[in-house]
């Protein structure tokens, strides 16, 4: 019997995997798809701490991008700590910008209008000004996801970490009170523990369990590019209207072009945020707005080509945060899930702190703002 | 003998030139660019990102995106969709595959019996 | 140009043709739009004028009928050739189709109607194999269009091989034009001229000719045979042919001089604007996705048609039956008096059958997987060779788009239009329809304009 299920095999089931076997734990990941088919398979691989506001979410974040340079070492993943430049398109968002990176107390660098130049020698003329911010980094997020657990089978030993593709979980075993295993459409897993790592689905699985996590999709498109031979863009490049897009509220559309070159070849274009539920259908006008927000920051892009545009369901909770650790209410299921659009990035934190609970150590931030039951008191 | 030309009895229109990587290649009225390459006997004009390897026309109908070329400085046009014109300037930005067996400009090689000069220059 | 037409109707082939002239007949506002500069769509490819061409109909059959509907529809309906379709999009009964204009310039243009019929076609099914992306091998397709478009031969020592009755035509259709064209090979079992499924379908003519300019030449065809390696440094010299066994393992082989090999393994569907438009698929008698639709030719989207290859592989004259039947679906949907005719829809029924046998006469095998190395190509756009793709599985990557998201096959400049059919089968399960929300790569400054409809110039 494995100490622990983790339910998802997206990147931040993955890493929940990965460093409960590195605690010595045995863990088996089940996953009704195949790996990184999820969420994790939409993303755009941001490791960002720049977009952050002062408070738990950066906290998690700072924490989670000295873990990634860790686990870099594993390389196959394609991670690079290429940082990120925002740029103000006038004199008052600068003086904002600069304000937030005093404030976030994040290694940045302002950078005056004419010092743009040096940082991105295509990007457009006539901005103010930026902040550049070394720390933010990149990975191609479902290399990153296969290779973590790949790693942690190898390290830890394949009787430690193990990986079923192509099993549902259908609902849970009781032992008592404790949550004891899963019920799958491949038979019973009996464990310790379990941990939700179900990403968008995350509020299905809780159910399952009787409890109530309010994880909903928030739509996002990705606009790629033909490949490049030469990069055009160096770092990580979007606007300061950025920031505030992210924390927002709005069901509608929103846009902020974050536009950076892949290792592959291409550049990336994305994202928008729209709540639409899982509706799949292709938006022109987002796909448009997209394209407008990467010209304006790099003309040369105008005369280049899209091949390639795919969406995908960022999990959210109505207060922004992700929710990880035990559940009060069904002890034995942990959960992590509803990382919105920085699962990527917040993965190895979310799973170092998950195996620290589930190893009966203290977790090194303090988890209350991301409790499962902290819905409860707004139903 | 030109026996496509014979097949339809075709009686084409004079003949032009565009220049690929700076060589000189016929066209007829109406061909496009990679058809007239083909048809000269260049069989690549372009190498890949990643392994430099030589590429040409594949699919031939523009599914396939192999055969990308610049024209006047335009970048990634599909040179079995793009229709040639009279001066056109066509850079592969890579070695035009001149040096593979039947590879040079105009010498037929190819083409079938009847070489693409010759064919082009009815 | 009007700001909306009754129906729009994509692509220029037998099965468009035929579906814009009949709803035009019908009263409705015809706009035919397809990407090429000429009519005809892959079977009636014309030639360009340039070539004052007399007996056009030299390479094609029924040619004639093509030109006659095609003058007809002119006169009836606007045509915007050189328009590819990049988008379409439907909401509260208006189909938005968004289109580049102009073989370099591409100008952006949008032209909208209440229903749309979708007819374009499908495209060359290669399989990978070692050598396959050497410069002189081409698809059959590729070289029949070289050939019908623009008067050039493929090459001067041609083989020609894969699976299917095409073959034939793009044999006959070389040597015809003077290829010295050194085997046919076909990886199914040879069925014997005489007994060729195209006599079925009352195409005995057509077979028959084919068969008897092969013959005319000398062109050997052999049964249970494959190209299964090319050769050469910079462009092909010479190919392996294989004897196969029944699940298509080589059984011998040899080696055949050539500069050109033409192949392909049957067609696959272009489905990426049905499916942008949310059109239920299913999968054809070949595994291959293709547009569900009922009698009408009406698709799971009110007022969406589509016709031709979209709805299954099955050739020019099931097409244009095809485009028959939709323009009259179309015109009574939108209320115009268009009398039953039975007779079509069996006509429809005898061919379609005839077209399933024949998908069913000539399968893909899966022996091929084993004609390929470590360090084969599987996607040639993102150069992604076998090994890789293994190694993808071996991470946990269960399906087609999982191994795409890990190890790039179809991540490429053609979106796995190549490739999809291979990955899939190494991935074990048929090909999934294609997500694709830009079906033609847009320039993204043409994106970021705000887009014209043919109107405002
Ligand atoms: C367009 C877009 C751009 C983004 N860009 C970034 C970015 O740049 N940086 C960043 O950090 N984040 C980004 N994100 C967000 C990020 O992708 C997600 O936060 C992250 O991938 C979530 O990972 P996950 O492992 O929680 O979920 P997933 O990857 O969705 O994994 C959950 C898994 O659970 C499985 N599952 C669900 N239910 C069951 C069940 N009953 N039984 C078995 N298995 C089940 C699913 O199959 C799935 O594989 C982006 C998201 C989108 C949509
Ligand atoms: C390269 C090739 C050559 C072929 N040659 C022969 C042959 O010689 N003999 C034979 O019997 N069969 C041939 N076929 C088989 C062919 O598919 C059918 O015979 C027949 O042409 C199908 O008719 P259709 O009307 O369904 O589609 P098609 O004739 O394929 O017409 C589809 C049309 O749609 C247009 N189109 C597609 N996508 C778009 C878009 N996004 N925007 C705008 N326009 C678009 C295309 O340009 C094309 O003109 C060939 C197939 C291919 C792929
Ligand atoms: S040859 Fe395939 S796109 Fe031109």
């Amino acid at each position: 019997m494995p100490d622990v299920v983790v339910i998802g095999a997206g990147v931040v089931g993955a890493a929940c995997a990965y460093y409960a076997a590195r605690a010595g734990l045995d863990v088996v990941v089940v996953d009704r798809g195949p790996v990184a088919g999820g969420t994790t398979g939409a993303g755009e691989g941001n490791v960002l701490v720049s977009d952050k506001e002062p408070g738990p979410e950066l906290d998690l974040a700072l924490l989670s991008n000295g873990l990634w340079r860790e686990l870099a070492e594993f390389d196959g993943f394609e991670f690079e700590p290429k940082g990120g430049l925002v740029v103000a398109e006038t004199g008052e968002v600068l003086e904002a910008l600069t304000g937030l990176a005093g404030k976030q107390g994040v290694e940045h660098t302002v950078v005056p209008s004419g010092g743009l130049d040096d940082y991105e020698p295509h990007l457009a003329q006539g901005f103010a000004g930026g902040v550049f911010y070394p720390q933010d980094a990149q990975v191609q997020p479902m290399l990153a996801a296969a290779r973590l657990i790949r790693r942690g089978a190898d390290r830890f030993g394949r009787g430690t970490l193990m990986l079923r593709t192509g099993v549902t979980v259908t609902g849970f075993l009781r032992d008592g009170d404790r949550i004891g295993g899963v019920t799958t459409d491949h038979g019973d897993i009996l464990a310790g523990a379990v941990v939700n790592a179900a990403g968008t689905w995350g509020g299905e699985v809780a159910a399952m369990a009787g409890v109530h996590v309010p994880v909903l999709p928030r739509r996002g498109f990705i606009l790629v590019t033909e490949p490049f031979d030469e990069p055009l863009i160096r770092h990580k490049v979007y606007t300061a209207a950025y920031v505030t897009n992210v924390a927002s509220d709005s069901e509608g559309l929103e846009t902020s072009a974050v536009v950076e070159g892949t290792p592959s070849g291409p550049v990336l274009i994305g994202a928008s945020r729209e709540r639409v539920g899982f509706d799949r259908t292709v938006s022109v006008p987002v796909l448009e707005r997209l394209a407008r927000q990467a010209v304006e920051l790099f003309p040369a892009l105008a005369d280049r080509r899209a091949i390639r545009a795919y969406c995908g369901f960022r999990p959210y909770c109505p207060d922004h945060l992700p929710v990880i650790g035990e559940d009060p209410r069904a002890p034995g299921l942990h959960h992590a899930c509803g990382h919105e659009g920085a699962g990527i990035g917040l993965a190895p934190a979310t799973g170092h702190l998950i195996a620290q609970t589930l190893a009966g150590h203290r977790p090194d931030l303090d988890l209350t703002p991301f409790r499962p039951d902290r819905f409860e008191e707004r139903r | 003998m030109n026996q496509p030309y014979d097949l339809v009895r075709a009686r084409p229109e004079p003949e032009f030139e565009i220049s690929v990587d700076g060589a000189p290649v016929p066209v007829i009225p109406g061909q496009t660019i990679g058809a007239a390459l083909h048809g000269a006997g260049i069989r690549s004009w372009r190498t890949t990102r990643i392994g430099a390897r030589p590429r040409g026309l594949f699919c031939g109908i523009g599914v396939c995106f192999d055969c990308l070329v610049t024209v006047n400085g335009s970048p990634s046009l599909r040179a079995c969709l793009t229709e040639a014109r009279p001066g056109d300037r066509v850079s592969t930005g890579a070695r035009a595959g001149q040096d593979g067996p039947g590879g040079r400009p105009g010498d037929g090689g190819g083409h079938g019996t009847d070489g693409g000069k010759t064919v082009n220059g009815r | 140009m009007k700001p909306r037409y009754d129906l729009a109707v994509i692509g220029a082939g037998p099965a468009g043709v035929a579906g814009a002239l009949t709803a035009s007949f019908a009263g409705l506002d015809v706009v035919l739009i397809d990407a090429a500069p000429r009519p005809g769509g892959q079977y009636f490819r014309h030639l360009p004028q340039g070539f004052n061409a007399q007996a056009p109909g030299a390479l094609h059959h029924g040619l004639d009928g093509f030109t006659r509907q095609w003058e007809t529809l002119r006169a009836r309906a606007d045509v915007l050739l050189g328009h590819k379709v990049w988008a379409v999009e439907r909401a509260e009964g208006t189909v938005t189709v968004r289109c580049l204009e102009g073989d370099r310039e591409e100008r952006p243009r949008t032209v909208t109607a209440r229903g749309l019929l979708i007819a374009t076609g499908a495209h060359d099914r290669p399989l990978p194999f070692p050598g396959w992306d050497l410069p002189g091998v081409l698809t059959a397709g590729g070289a029949q269009a070289l050939l019908k478009g623009n008067l050039v031969v493929a090459g001067r020592k041609v083989v020609v091989a894969g699976t299917g009755p095409f073959l034939l035509p793009v044999a006959a259709g070389l040597a015809g034009a003077g290829a010295d064209v050194r085997g046919v090979y076909e990886a199914n079992g040879r069925l014997g001229l005489a007994r060729h499924p195209l006599l079925a379908a009352g195409k005995a003519g057509e077979a028959l000719g084919y068969g008897a300019t092969l013959a005319r030449h000398r062109v050997p065809y052999r049964g249970r045979h494959a190209v299964i390696a090319a050769h050469g440094e910079d462009a092909l010299t010479h190919v392996t042919v294989a004897r196969l066994d029944s699940a298509w393992r080589p059984v011998s082989t040899r080696t055949v001089e050539c500069d050109t090999l033409a192949y392909g393994y049957g067609f696959v569907p272009q489905l990426e604007l049905p499916v942008q438009l949310g059109c239920a698929t299913r999968a054809d008698a070949d595994g291959s996705p293709v547009v569900t639709v009922d009698g009408g030719l009406r698709t799971s989207v009110p007022g969406v048609y589509a016709a031709g290859e979209s709805t299954g592989v099955g050739g020019a004259v099931l097409a244009e039956v095809e485009g028959r039947i939709a323009g009259r679906s179309a015109a009574a949907d939108l209320g115009r008096r268009v009398p039953p005719l039975p007779r079509l829809s069996r006509r429809r029924e005898r061919l379609a059958a005839f077209a399933k046998a024949l998908l069913e006469a000539y399968p893909v095998r899966p022996g091929w997987q084993g004609w390929l190395r470590d360090d084969t190509l599987v996607c040639r756009c993102e150069e992604v060779p076998l090994s890789a793709v293994r190694e993808a599985q071996d991470l946990g990557a269960t399906d087609a788009r999982s191994v795409k998201l890990l190890a790039r096959p179809g991540m490429g400049w053609c979106q796995g239009r190549m490739c999809g059919y291979a990955v899939a089968c190494l991935a074990g399960e048929d090909p999934a329809a294609p997500r694709r929300p830009i079906a033609q790569p847009i320039r993204l400054g043409d994106l970021a304009a705000p887009t014209r409809s043919p109107l405002e110039g």
